[in-house]
């Protein structure tokens, strides 16, 4: 697998971040490599199978997805179905640099287009970055 | 000891839920413990905290750190679990509807701690209380590092 960029990976699904891309300071969160993905809106259910690195879809959209980034290491989260994020998810995400993304696809189309892109569910360490 | 942290958790605080995992996990990767165990203490502190918040009145959650590996106990006055068996099996939950709907409930979060921990004990009291050990020993940390090349 090519390593990918987050950037790049959002780019190619016209996603723009909703929050936690850094705002310019330097400490550029979209740089990181996304390792894999993962699709699920049962919380301890990401904790115990998302992979370090990996791009979350999910419908739920309250401030506790952002712990659950934040813990498991995730590299974003893209909020599918239409669902928008609160004002205190948005802070949250600002205030611990998880970038959230939002889409208006089923979680299904997301995760097909992701795979589409060569995004696996298991993480692949990335090389050649 | 090389740290020790302690944090009070309310029962029902779902805009503050996370945050004492979050600290400790914030600690232990400033400290330089290994990815591979940070994360497997973040996620225990992470479940211990929920269901302190979902299933308990208040509590605390406290990560100690000694070369030997990180201990999470979480300690709680609650409703306590009458069957712990029950409990421990995947996919049960005497969640609410109301809580299964922000994607909690999933009755995984024991079964995950008890999967990313070398030690794990709980003791419960119905009408008292609930307590959870976990330990994440460095010795396997340093395997995990090893295998891992
Ligand atoms: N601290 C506690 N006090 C009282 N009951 C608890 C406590 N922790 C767990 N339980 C009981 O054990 C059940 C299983 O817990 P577990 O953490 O595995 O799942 P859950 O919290 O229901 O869902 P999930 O963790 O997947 O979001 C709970 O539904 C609850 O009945
Ligand atoms: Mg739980």
């Amino acid at each position: 697998m090519r390593c990918m960029k987050l950037r790049d990976v959002a780019g190619r699904l016209g996603l723009k971040a909703v929050a936690g891309d850094g705002g310019g300071t330097g400490d550029d969160a979209l740089d990181r490599e996304v390792s894999g993905g993962y699709v699920s809106d049962l919380l301890s259910d990401v904790m115990a199978h998302a992979c370090e690195g990996a791009i979350w879809v999910t419908t739920q959209a309250h401030q506790n997805i952002v712990a659950v980034a934040v813990l498991t290491g995730l590299a974003g989260v893209i909020i599918a179905g239409g669902v928008k994020p609160g004002d205190e998810t948005l802070k949250k995400a600002q205030e611990e640099g998880i970038p959230l993304f939002v889409s208006d696809l089923p979680s299904f189309e997301v995760v097909g287009r992701l795979y589409t892109l060569g995004l696996r569910g298991g993480a692949r360490p990335c090389q050649g970055a | 000891m090389i740290l020790e942290m302690s944090y009070d958790i309310t029962g029902g605080d779902f805009a503050a839920a996370g945050e004492a995992a979050t600290k400790i996990k914030r600690a232990l990767k400033q400290i330089g413990v290994d990815a591979q165990t940070t994360r497997r203490a973040a996620i225990i502190a992470y479940e211990a905290e929920m269901n302190i918040i979902i299933h308990a009145y208040r509590g605390t959650l406290q990560a100690r750190v000694s070369p030997e590996g990180i201990e999470i106990l979480a300690e709680d006055e609650g409703p306590g679990i009458p069957d712990i068996e029950l409990a421990m099996q995947e996919g049960y939950s005497t969640a609410p509807e109301k809580i299964r709907e922000m994607g909690f409930g999933a009755g995984m979060g024991l079964p995950n701690m008890k999967k990313f921990s070398d030690e794990f004990h709980i003791t419960s009291e119905v009408g008292k209380g609930t307590r959870v050990r976990a330990v994440v020993s460095s010795s396997t940390a340093l395997i995990m590092n090893g295998s891992e090349v």
